[in-house]
């Protein structure tokens, strides 16, 4: 068990500086960041100045050794656009990101499994047919055109709910929370749909498919010869057989959840991290932008690392597997 | 009955106070978020506006662009070279502290600092000298017909608080340390800092010891940035906003068609041309020499260019052609400047190849997809309409950083760019960087290196000109020089686009920026 987490940490170190190089690589294709720095009418040596200030001047290398060395003490340096440290704008947009993230991630669990039973133990019904259909739209509909039809319904002509924003946020230490006010749970509705929407129609689909398959097998089957009651066997032996393969799917696309909501944050102004990636973007921000692309790489390997770990935990002839080396208490 | 009665009372009082002094409430959506309220730490001019809510500078501009006194009362030219501002009495910060010359001078010198970003926007001050409490000198480097127009973007700020706080040196972005000057304000304007969430909401509320008479009846502004065009739109609609900008022009007609909400549409002081590439060889051509070097080919694309399509087409009839480098509000405009050239595409079939090219040649057009109104769209319609007269155009549209150090380092042959001579509102802001010869801190944006000794003689003249009449004089002329020359193809100076809700009164300003402290709301 140690040894696969020392394991686990040093490929997230490996996977950090790639991306953190891959990302310098990028930025140089970006333009020229100090022309959103200086005035227009700037001269070149002003421009030239600036560019030496921020050590813009310095060969590729240099410029990500220097990231790369800051950034393992922890500092990874001052915002370009507004001089501020990128620790304090990530930890300031964070919140947002995991709020928005966790209940779209919820809302696809809640909904998409219970669908996805539903439509493979009644395959036939007008229901099933009809949530199928559905499923599709969701797959293949692009995200925000799906957020601006839902403001365009449900702020435009209904009035119902905002369009853009948190609502009112509390601060619980460094964590602004929009759970515990009545216009905070109203902002998130909108966005959590339109994120969640992709991930929940593929959790629905796969659940289907799964679950159906798992209810072909000889098992099931002879479970039912046995006369287990419909609800023992759908539940207890069938549902958990078909979670498994769902519980990677879904984590692998939890950090698809923090990739999308650049765009949900996008279109709904929702100030959490991808909406200041986005700025960054714009701005010719490389501080910013460095920082948050090591932060979501960092992100995706915890979460698959904890995929396995949960994935252990659930499937117990992966455990038995597993117990020697790892020294388990078997 | 005694009780009820007073609690009667109380409430009708409360329903008259309520009617009189209403709280009104501006929720502004704007594009993007402010970096922050540190005054000397971005150029932006939108961030500038909407600081000058919280802070305010020597002079400032009205609405209608006149320069007006603001915590000078008025000014005298001592010599060339020291000008003497004499301050208002009675102003006082926000935070209670007095404004006096010490600020001043604190002020000035920190935003032209090495260090300062904004440095470039105050050219020529050497030093502030004090001359009493209320009386300071500003000493520059040569004379300075521009100073005043200069000063209206640089705020003061109290020199006590800065010390206090330790920001009398202006925050460098490579330091390694946050600026309290960033998320944190102490100035003399209408409103002052309640609130700010960075990406969410900022929120001012008036400042009721201001020492001018408001224009508004404001009791509280909240900024709200909407980055999504669309989403932008659909607050207003919906009555979460009271006033949009920018407002997509490609939405127009849905706002106007909307009840309640209307659009604000003028053409603004930002002029959208094209440059040409005028040294010896095209970037992206087929021919030896360049064509474009050749009069005769340069008056035959503006001969190729239906600009009243384009205006037509593609401005929604909003934007205004013209063949003038500078907005008529501009000083150094004049009517004469502004006569165009006909679309007469047969005459530019023969002067092509009268020059030569009667098959025309190749070049590449460059364009930025995101920064003017409808910018890639006048590109492509500009690509057709030189292709229909035999050229081959090569259209590239790209984010505006690409295009800009591409165009910057000389590598198109023709680019698009637009100038509203913003922050000196002046026509030498043209004449300086993009008609003189590339030299020194001239012809800064003169990548095809335009150069006629005459009009660089007569910047040269017109930057240390103090006489205001003979100023224009020769801007004039030498506007009235490049013209013959075809130096640039002026297009059209593109329209502001704001929408607002029925009530809510502003007075758009050509230079599209919002005087939030001008705002009335009437219901």
């Amino acid at each position: 068990m140690l040894g696969f987490l020392i394991r686990r940490i040093i490929q997230a170190i490996i996977v950090m500086l790639a991306v953190a190089l891959i990302a310098f690589m990028m930025f140089r294709f970006m333009g020229d960041p100090v022309s959103s720095m200086v005035p227009e009418h700037a001269t070149e040596q002003e421009r030239a100045e600036v560019r030496e200030r921020l050590g813009l001047d310095q060969p590729l290398f240099v410029q990500y050794g220097r990231f790369v060395a800051r950034a393992a003490t922890g500092d990874f340096g001052l915002s370009w656009r507004n001089a501020r440290p990128v620790s304090t704008l990530l930890a300031e947009r964070f919140p947002a990101t995991a709020e928005l993230v966790l209940v779209a991630a919820a809302l696809s669990l809640v909904v998409g499994i219970p669908l996805g039973i539903y439509t493979a133990l009644r395959p036939n019904s007008f229901n099933a047919q009809m949530l199928q259909f559905l499923s599709l739209v969701g797959i293949s509909l692009p995200t925000f055109v799906t957020g601006i039809l839902l403001i365009l319904v449900f702020s435009v002509w209904l009035g119902w709910l905002p369009s853009f924003g948190r609502g009112e946020v509390v601060d619980i230490g460094w964590w602004s929370t929009g759970f515990i006010t009545a216009s905070g749970l109203k902002a998130l509705i909108l966005p959590s749909i339109m994120l969640c929407l992709f991930q929940l129609t593929l959790i629905m689909r796969l659940v289907r498919a799964e679950m159906m398959e798992v209810l072909r097998t000889d098992y099931i089957k002879f479970a039912r010869a046995r006369g287990l009651r419909d609800r023992a066997i759908n539940f207890r032996h069938a549902l958990r057989n078909t979670l498994i393969p769902v519980i990677t799917i879904f984590g692998l696309q939890l950090g698809g959840l923090i990739a999308f909501a650049i765009i949900t944050e996008t279109v709904f102004q929702w100030p959490g991290m991808g909406a200041l990636f986005i700025q960054a973007v714009n701005f010719g921000d490389v501080p910013v932008m460095a920082a948050y692309l090591v932060l979501v790489s960092f992100i995706f390997v915890v979460i698959n690392t904890s995929v396995d770990l949960l994935y252990a935990s659930i499937d117990p002839r992966l455990r038995v597997d597993d117990a020697g080396p790892a020294g388990g208490g078997h | 009955m005694h009780h009820r009665l007073l609690t009667t009372t109380a409430a009708v009082a409360l329903g008259l106070f309520a009617s009189t002094a209403t709280a009104e409430t501006l929720r502004f959506g704007a594009s993007a978020d402010i970096y922050g309220f540190d005054p000397h730490g971005v150029t932006s001019s939108y961030d500038n506006i909407f600081v000058h809510n919280i802070y305010e500078p020597l002079v400032r501009y009205s609405p209608q662009l006149d320069i007006e006194p603001a915590l000078a009362t008025h000014w005298e030219i001592i010599e060339p070279t020291r000008i003497r501002y004499f301050l208002r009495e009675g102003v006082t910060f926000h935070d209670g502290e007095t404004f006096d010359a010490e600020d001043v001078a604190v002020s000035l010198m920190r935003a032209v600092h090495p260090n300062s970003p904004l440095r470039g926007n105050l050219p020529g001050l050497v030093d502030v000298e004090i001359v009493d409490d209320l009386t300071v000198d500003l000493i520059m480097s040569g004379p300075s017909p521009l100073l005043n127009n200069f000063l209206t973007n640089i705020f003061i700020m109290d020199a006590g608080w800065m010390r206090e706080n330790n920001a009398v040196e202006p925050i460098d972005a490579n330091q390694g340390e946050e600026g309290f000057t960033t998320s944190n304000a102490n100035g003399t304007g209408p409103f002052m800092v309640e609130s700010r969430r960075p990406d969410s909401q900022t929120v001012l509320v008036v400042h009721s010891d201001w020492w001018d008479e408001p224009q508004h009846n404001l009791t509280r502004i909240e900024h709200r940035p909407i980055s999504s065009a669309a989403t932008r739109v659909a607050a207003l609609l919906s009555g979460e906003i009271d006033l949009i900008q920018p407002a997509p022009l490609q939405d127009a007609a849905r706002v106007e068609a909307a009840p309640g909400v209307r659009m604000l549409e003028n053409p603004g002081l930002r002029t959208i041309m094209m440059g040409f590439n005028l040294t010896d060889t095209l970037n992206d051509g087929n021919v030896e020499e360049n064509p474009l070097q050749d009069i005769r080919v340069r008056r035959a694309i503006k001969h190729a260019i239906d600009m009243d399509l384009i205006q037509e087409r593609i401005m929604r009839g909003k934007s205004r052609n013209t063949a003038a480098l500078i907005a008529p509000e501009v000083p150094g405009f004049a009517p004469e400047l502004n006569e165009r050239l006909p679309h007469d595409p047969d005459l530019a079939r023969e002067l092509l190849a009268e020059a030569g090219y009667p098959d025309g040649f190749a070049f590449n057009v460059n364009c930025t997809n995101d920064n003017y109104v409808n910018d890639e769209g006048i590109c492509q319609a500009l690509a057709a309409m030189l292709a229909r007269v035999g050229l081959e155009p090569r259209l590239v549209a790209e984010p505006r950083q690409l295009h800009f150090e591409r165009a910057q380092a000389g590598q198109t042959d023709m680019f698009m760019l637009g100038w509203a001579t913003l922050p000196m509102l002046d026509g030498f802001s043209v004449l300086s960087a993009m008609l003189h010869s590339p030299e020194g801190s001239y012809g800064t944006w003169n990548p095809g290196q335009y150069s006629n000794p005459r009009v660089d003689e007569l910047t040269q003249a017109i930057a240390v000109e103090l006489d205001d009449e003979a100023r224009i004089a020769m801007m004039v002329e030498a506007f009235g020089i490049a013209k013959e020359d075809l130096a640039w193809l002026p297009l059209h100076q593109q329209p502001l686009a704001w929408a607002a809700r029925e009530g809510v009164e502003i007075y758009q300003s050509a230079d599209d920026l919002a005087r939030l402290w001008t705002v009335r709301i009437n219901r």
